[in-house]
This record gives C-alpha cells, sequence and structure tokens, in this order.
C-alpha cells in the first residue's frame, strides 16, 4: 500500500496498540480519580504515591480471580464474545490521524497508521461489528439478567447508530465543499487537511465552526454515547435493575476484557470526535511547524483533545441520571434520527449553493 | 493474479450449500439465513465480473443487492415474528394452512 | 500472497457456510454466517472493491446479522427443530438435488466461455469511493432513488406486519 517495509508496519502497529492499552489502564484511574472529586471523596489513593499505580493492582487482582463457566452456558461463544468485544475495539485505532509524518532513521512514518479511502466506512464498520460481543455475552450466559443485557445492548445499538451513521455524513460533505475536485472523502487524512487554516486569523476552521456541523458535532456526541454504553445511556449494564447486564456471569479476565473494550471504545470515539470536528492534530499556527517538531506538537494537541472528550464523559457521567429504556427508545427514534437527517439534508443544501458547479 | 474463473467457481459452491440448506432445514430462521447465503455468493460472482471487466457497473449491481437485501431482510423477519406469535413455531412444515 | 490469500479465506468462507447448514443450534448458524460474510469481504479486498467490502461488513455482518440474531433470541428459537420429519424423503432428496446443481454449475463454469481478464493496471481503480459514486449518481440515478422507496416501503411494511391486533382494536373502541 504505502512505501513502507512490512517490519515497519508491523512494530507501528504493536507500539499503537501498546499505546492504546496503557491509556485505557489510566482512563480507568482518570475515571475513578475524577468522580470521585466530582462527588466530593478521594477516590484510590493507596496504591503508589497519590494511587497512581491503581491500574497495576486492578490488573493483578482481576488476572488473579478465579474463571468461572457456569454450567448451562453455551460454552463456545461464552469464551468467544469477550474476544468478540475487544478486537474491534483495537483494530479502530489503524486510521485515526494522530499526527503528520514523522521521519525515524530515515524511514517516513506517517502517524496516521493506515490512510485508505474508505477510511469512515472502516470506522463504521467495526463500530457495527462491535454489538456483537456485548448480544452474544449476554446471550450465551443463559441467565435472564445477561439475556435482558444482551437484548438491550443490541436494540439500543441498532437504534442509535442510524444518527451516528448520519451525523458522521455532515463532515464528508463539509470536506466536499473545500476539495479543489467537489468531491467529498471517506479518508480521514484529507478530512483533517481539509480543516486547515483560519478565519480572520484566530477561529480555526474546524467543522464544528461552521452551522451544520455544530449541530452534527452534538448528535454525533449523544449517538456515540449510546454506541459506546456509557452513562446516561448505560442501561445494557444497569446495576439497580440487571444486576451486572450481560457481564453478570463473567469473572477474571473475561471480564477485564469487556471492560476494556468498553474504555477503548470510549477512547476511539474521542479521537474520532476530534478528528472529524475539532481538526484532529491541527490547531492554529502549531500546525505549521514542520518536521519531527510538528509531528510531536501534532500528536500532544489531539492528545490534549482526546483528553478534553474523556474528561466530559466522565462528567456527564457524575451530572446525569440514567434514562428510562423506553424513552431511550424514544429519543433515538424520534427525536435523534429526525434532527440528524434534517442536518444532512441542509448541509447538502449549504454544499450545493456555496460551491456552484 | 487470481482467474476470474477461481471466484465464480467458488461462489458457485457457496450457491450451493445455500440452495441444500434452503431444501434440507426446517427451521425457518436457518432456511433464510441459507437464501441471504445464495444472495451473497451471487454478489461474489458480480464483483469478480467486474473486475474481469475493470468496469465498477458489476459493484454498483452488487451495492444495489446489498440494499434490497436489506429491505428483504426487515419484511422477511417481520413475518416470522408474526407467523411466530399466531402458531408458536418456526418450524416450516408446521405452518402448512393458509388461514392464519 | 494473493493465492495464499485466496485459498485460506476460500476454505473458511466454504467451511463457515457448511458450519452454518449443519449446525442444529440457530445462534451458532448465525455466528457462522457471520464469517463467511467477513470472508467474502476479505475476498472483495482482493477482488479490488474496497468500498463494497466496507458496505458488505456494515450492512451484512453489521446490520442484517444483528437483527436475525435479535430475532433469535426474542423468539427463544435456538433449538427448534425438533420432533419427527413430517416428509421422510425430504433430506436425501434435497442432497441429491444440490449435488447436481453443484455438478451442473460446474460443468458450465468447466465448458463455458472462458473469461478473458482485463489487465491489473485497467482494474486499480474501479472500486474506489469516487469512481462509484460518480457513476452511481450518473448512470444508475434511477434505480437508485427506487432503491430508496423501496426500503421506506420496507420499513412501513414490518411495522404493520409486526403491529400487534390488539392495539389496533382498543383504538377502534375509544
Amino acid at each position: 500500500m504505502q512505501d513502507r517495509s512490512l517490519w515497519v508496519m508491523i512494530i507501528h502497529a504493536v507500539v499503537l496498540a501498546f499505546a492504546a492499552l496503557t491509556s485505557f489502564a489510566y482512563l480507568t484511574l482518570m475515571e475513578r480519580k475524577v468522580l470521585a472529586r466530582l462527588q466530593h471523596r478521594v477516590g484510590p489513593n493507596q496504591a503508589g504515591p497519590n494511587g497512581y499505580l491503581q491500574p497495576l493492582a486492578d490488573a493483578v487482582k482481576l488476572m488473579f480471580k478465579e474463571d468461572i463457566m457456569p454450567s448451562t452456558a453455551d460454552k463456545w461463544v461464552f469464551t468467544i464474545a469477550p474476544i468478540l468485544a475487544t478486537i474491534p475495539a483495537i483494530v479502530i485505532f489503524a486510521v485515526i490521524p494522530l499526527g503528520p509524518d514523522l521521519v525515524v532513521f530515515g524511514e517516513r512514518i506517517p502517524l496516521a497508521f493506515a490512510s485508505l479511502n474508505i477510511g469512515l466506512l472502516y470506522f463504521l464498520a467495526v463500530t457495527s461489528i462491535g454489538v456483537y460481543g456485548i448480544t452474544l455475552a449476554g446471550w450465551a450466559s443463559n441467565n435472564k439478567y445477561s439475556m435482558l443485557g444482551g437484548v438491550r445492548s443490541a436494540a439500543q445499538m441498532i437504534s442509535y447508530e442510524l444518527a451516528f451513521g448520519l451525523s458522521v455524513l455532515v463532515p464528508v460533505m463539509l470536506t466536499a465543499s473545500r476539495s479543489a475536485d467537489g468531491f467529498g472523502s471517506l479518508d480521514l487524512v484529507q478530512m483533517v487537511n481539509a480543516q486547515a487554516g483560519t478565519w480572520l486569523g484566530f477561529i480555526p476552521k474546524w467543522f464544528v465552526f461552521t452551522p451544520t456541523g455544530f449541530v452534527a458535532f452534538f448528535l454525533f456526541l449523544i449517538a456515540a454515547t449510546a454506541e459506546v454504553t456509557r452513562a446516561p445511556f448505560d442501561l445494557v449494564e444497569a446495576e439497580q435493575e440487571l444486576v451486572g447486564g450481560y457481564a453478570t456471569e463473567y469473572s477474571s479476565m473475561k471480564f477485564a476484557l469487556f471492560f476494556m473494550a468498553e474504555y477503548m471504545k470510549l477512547i476511539a470515539m474521542s479521537g474520532f470526535a476530534a478528528t472529524m470536528f475539532l481538526g484532529g492534530w491541527r490547531f492554529p499556527y502549531l500546525e505549521d511547524i514542520a518536521g519531527n517538531w510538528g509531528a510531536l506538537v501534532g500528536f500532544v494537541v489531539i492528545a490534549a483533545k482526546i483528553f478534553f472528550f474523556l474528561f466530559l464523559s466522565i462528567w456527564v457521567r457524575a451530572s446525569l441520571p440514567r434514562i428510562r429504556y423506553d424513552k431511550l427508545m424514544d429519543f433515538g427514534w424520534k427525536r435523534l434520527l429526525p434532527v440528524s437527517l434534517a442536518t444532512v439534508v441542509a448541509t447538502a443544501v449549504i454544499v450545493v449553493l456555496t460551491n456552484p458547479l | 493474479m487470481i482467474s476470474t474463473n477461481a471466484y465464480v467457481l467458488l461462489s458457485a459452491i457457496l450457491f450451493t450449500i445455500g440452495v441444500v440448506g434452503v431444501l434440507v432445514r426446517r427451521n425457518v430462521i436457518i432456511m433464510f439465513m441459507s437464501v441471504e447465503l445464495m444472495l451473497n455468493s451471487a454478489n461474489l460472482a458480480l464483483i469478480a465480473f467486474s473486475r474481469a471487466r475493470a468496469e465498477s457497473d458489476g459493484q454498483i449491481m452488487t451495492f444495489f443487492v446489498i440494499a434490497v437485501a436489506a429491505a428483504e431482510v426487515a419484511v422477511g423477519l417481520a413475518l416470522l415474528v408474526s407467523i411466530f406469535r399466531a402458531k408458536k413455531t418456526t418450524n416450516i412444515d408446521d405452518v402448512n394452512t393458509l388461514k392464519g | 500472497m494473493e493465492t495464499f490469500l485466496f485459498i485460506t479465506t476460500a476454505i473458511v468462507a466454504v467451511g463457515a457456510a457448511l458450519a452454518m447448514v449443519l449446525s442444529s443450534n440457530a445462534v451458532h448458524s448465525a455466528l457462522f454466517l457471520i464469517l463467511n460474510f467477513c470472508s467474502v469481504a476479505i475476498l472483495y479486498f482482493l477482488l479490488r472493491a474496497p468500498f463494497l467490502g466496507a458496505v458488505q461488513v456494515t450492512v451484512y455482518a453489521g446490520a442484517i446479522m444483528v437483527l436475525f440474531l435479535f430475532v433469535i433470541m426474542l423468539l427463544g428459537a435456538e433449538n427448534a427443530e425438533l420432533g419427527e420429519e413430517k416428509i421422510g424423503w425430504q433430506k436425501p432428496a434435497g442432497l441429491i438435488l444440490g449435488v447436481a446443481l453443484l455438478a451442473e454449475i460446474g460443468y458450465v463454469a468447466y465448458r463455458g466461455t472462458k473469461l478473458i481478464d482485463a489487465p491489473v493496471a485497467d482494474a486499480t481503480n474501479i472500486g474506489a469511493p469516487t469512481t462509484i459514486s460518480a457513476k452511481l449518481f450518473s448512470t444508475y440515478l434511477l434505480p437508485f432513488e427506487v432503491i430508496s422507496i423501496l426500503l421506506l416501503i420496507a420499513v412501513v411494511g414490518t411495522v404493520v406486519l409486526t403491529r400487534r391486533r390488539v392495539v389496533a382494536r382498543e383504538e377502534r373502541q375509544s
């Protein structure tokens, strides 16, 4: 595909996966700490200085737990489900552009691991595969609470996928309005490049600052929260009604894998929100730095944006109560879907009117 | 490069498996899945032809087939759910009267 | 590399299809069919149709099969093939007809016109999103619009079919 040797690509992939896994571990700590502060508690502070080794302690604890398999469970599906949940959460990182190209030992390494011409479709395909892990876990456990959690997750994800898919169409069309040949692009690298520059010298040309992009941004945030089943849409694991939801029967590393998949998906969604609406690694004037320093600054910029979204998600979790199930469906189909359809139509009209063919 | 004939042969094998599935199985859901398999194998042949002719028309036909399959599955599963509500069965042999 | 990928994927696809037809549990069948769809998607990538490959995964594996699983779980119909066969000779007859069909298709594929493949260089760009969209919105615009109406009809039909009669009766009384 690109002019990279196979070895460079393999090392790059391993580094990327490892970075994602480490950031997941510290995201759990961040969530517990921030949540504690928002609720006037202290949070974990025993393991290591100020509690910074807590993720390590959690990992050791989960690894040494007994792995319990319910006797009536479907053995194969019960084992496959956590794997099916985790793999999409990791491979999705391949298409997020984390910065401009880096040059190491004469090898040109694009920080966007894969610049595909179907990048956005890849993203949609992988997220739509992610439903299976949770749904099958719920079915295979042969437990009514797990089953309810699994059925809920399938219904919820199908319902919110529509608004989700429509909201990501808006950046595609906006890319078309800024491209030379009039074609939009599904390539996330092209999308980031289309958001370069500023208006009036200080407003960055990010898609969130266009009228329809602004609406689509919030639609994306709501639908993405529902897709990763975070609060206030975490009905698949509502403790008060469903015990542990789909994960009731899971223990040890299998449980840890579900936990990991959820948080990694959250990081990936934050990365996509930053890439499609907030200009990715671009920031006015900082994006003009050339060479390896530019790559480093770009990476820091997108990391800061991802951090912002993660904090937002934790903040929402601490602030909003869980939505009732029928209201969730109502909101998805009767509010979110019409609004996102209207946004797509409005964007199309604006793009055509401002770019006469 | 793999020849188009190899792809067409693979598509034929998948299609036959789908046909046998419809003929042999009595569970409506599995029969329905076999129909999907047949549609899918036809798509594979279309895309192979599209590459052989170096034109994208075959791929567009596949795109249409996928859209029609989505519509067909939605209606088919709705029928299945309403049959199940009336008869409490998914065995095709139990659904042999014209009256619901 | 390409030959290796093709052979592996083809074996996985055929094996998954067979397992789909043979397994007694409907949920396992659905899982094997998902595996089949994913391996066919890989074949699409090999055939230079990346757009269709991604659409295949999104629509078939991601939406249609979720719907199947959802219905199987909702009806609790994973093991519904119990009870005696009503028509005893059905299974052998189906198998014989299947083998006959395979022989027939194989014969046609063997004796029929040998396809002359276009040179690789011509076929590199046929699957790109821009190529497909350009053709889809010019030559094939009418079928595209018809499909959208078809999908709308399917949505309405589904709602009508699964609507419970009780609700309608209550509405008539009030």
